[in-house]
């Protein structure tokens, strides 16, 4: 039995190598700056925050948030992942999510309107994938905890 | 295009899907699994996440030099975990003339991982209850059942920017079968009737979020006398219009079939999902 699979094999290595290679940082603060730096990242978690107002299976996890610190706070964690010059200050994603049951449902709900967001200020499609790629680890972090 | 009405409902009414990021449902491949055009991939099909149901139903033709084939049918699922699928796959031997036709339900449980989320890929496991409908052919060439269970098991899992900046998912599956041509030309052989482990393997790139390119690979058996079998590949596009609606458009490479030689040809996908 003769297999041909290496076409296949080449193309996979192929891939995988490239995903090594592109995944090479440029600068530290690279996707900081493609998010927009400070004002991108403000603008950002508004949209952001506009999406949660209106999302009626995640918003009353938010009933007794504080807002304005919430906003803060975010902006902070998103500024310091994305190799900016902040220092993030709050708890970790653990301890701020525990007892909340978050669902998987929720998360992806605001794993979809962080992508509309980024679509709508039409961040480089490079930079919202490097910054899913930052965040969706924290998925064991806040669901069901 | 008697399905038209249906495909104008679901693009008429965009009805709340799903929580799954869009593109995570994946296509449906001719035997009703979630996955490629021709392989079985770990997601499961629609946007049910937690809690939540989804159905749908697709329409799929794949068009070679002397063979067609029809897939079509509606699937399920449940909590991003179970799938559940009925197919009916009408094969038209449009050079040597008659039609065979195949029925298939299958089933997908997601075991462990999460496509976008975890580390580890997406692990699914699945069965696929096949049963010929006019097994007289099959039978004639040397098939020795007319239904049969092929079982798989199957990671898929998306990396992040990895290629271009773009998303890449990559998936393997593994199959245990005894079917020839995916059982349209029935089950195991009078002189070997015992399970093969098969190969199969996706990769695709979302060049946007709704948007995506891919290769596909399968090995398939070599059980029948009669005629050689040959492997399977494609290249395909996918466009995930918006939750309910998918278009994927695809070149197929059948190889040997009964015979007939270089099979290749278009492979069209349609699907509406609620």
């Amino acid at each position: 039995m003769t297999i041909k699979l290496t076409p296949l094999l080449t193309g996979l290595v192929l891939c995988l190598s490239l995903a090594a290679c592109s995944q090479k940082p440029q600068a530290p603060d690279q996707l900081y700056q493609a998010l927009g730096a400070q004002a991108g990242l403000e603008q950002l978690v508004d949209g952001l925050l506009q999406e949660i107002e209106q999302d009626k299976q995640i918003v009353h996890h938010f009933q007794d948030t504080d807002i304005p610190r919430f906003r803060r706070l975010l902006i902070e964690q998103l500024c310091e992942l994305s190799g900016g010059p902040c220092t993030y200050t709050g708890a970790t994603m653990q301890e701020s999510h525990t007892g909340f049951q978050i669902s998987q449902a929720d998360f992806d709900n605001l794993v979809a309107h962080l992508m509309k967001v980024m679509q709508q200020q039409k961040i480089d499609i490079k930079a919202q994938n490097q910054l899913l790629a930052l965040l969706a680890p924290m998925y064991q972090e806040v669901v069901y905890r | 295009m008697k399905y038209a009405a249906l495909w104008l409902l679901a693009l008429a009414l965009p009805v709340q899907a799903g929580s799954k990021i869009i593109a995570t449902g994946g296509a449906t491949s001719i035997e009703g699994a979630a996955g490629g055009g021709i392989v079985p991939w770990a997601v499961i099909n629609g946007y049910a996440s937690s809690e939540q149901w989804s159905v749908l139903a697709f329409n799929n033709n794949v068009g070679v030099d002397d063979f067609s084939l029809h897939s079509y049918g509606v699937a399920a699922s449940y909590n991003n975990q179970w799938e559940l699928s009925y197919t009916r796959q009408q094969f038209d031997l449009d050079t040597l003339g008659g039609e065979l036709q195949q029925d298939v339900i299958g089933l997908k449980y997601h075991i462990a991982g999460e496509l976008l989320y975890s580390q580890m890929p997406q692990l699914s496991a699945g069965i696929q209850y096949k049963k010929h409908r006019n097994f007289a052919l099959p039978f004639a060439v040397g098939a020795k059942d007319d239904s049969d269970i092929d079982y798989y098991l199957a990671a898929s899992k998306v990396y992040f920017a990895a290629v271009a900046g773009r998303n890449l998912l990559l998936n393997a599956t593994l199959r245990a079968s005894r079917a020839n041509q995916i059982g349209l030309l029935g089950f195991g052989s009078q002189t070997d009737h015992s399970y093969q482990w098969l190969f199969e393997s996706s990769a695709a790139l979302l060049l946007t979020p709704q948007l995506a390119v891919g290769v596909e690979f399968r090995q398939k058996p070599n059980q029948l006398a009669f005629a050689d079998e040959q492997h399977w590949r494609d290249i395909f596009a996918a466009w995930f219009i918006n939750k309910n609606f998918s278009l994927v458009g695809g070149y197929v490479d059948l190889g040997r079939i009964a015979g007939f030689s270089e099979q290749q040809g278009y492979y069209l996908a349609l699907e509406a999902t609620w």
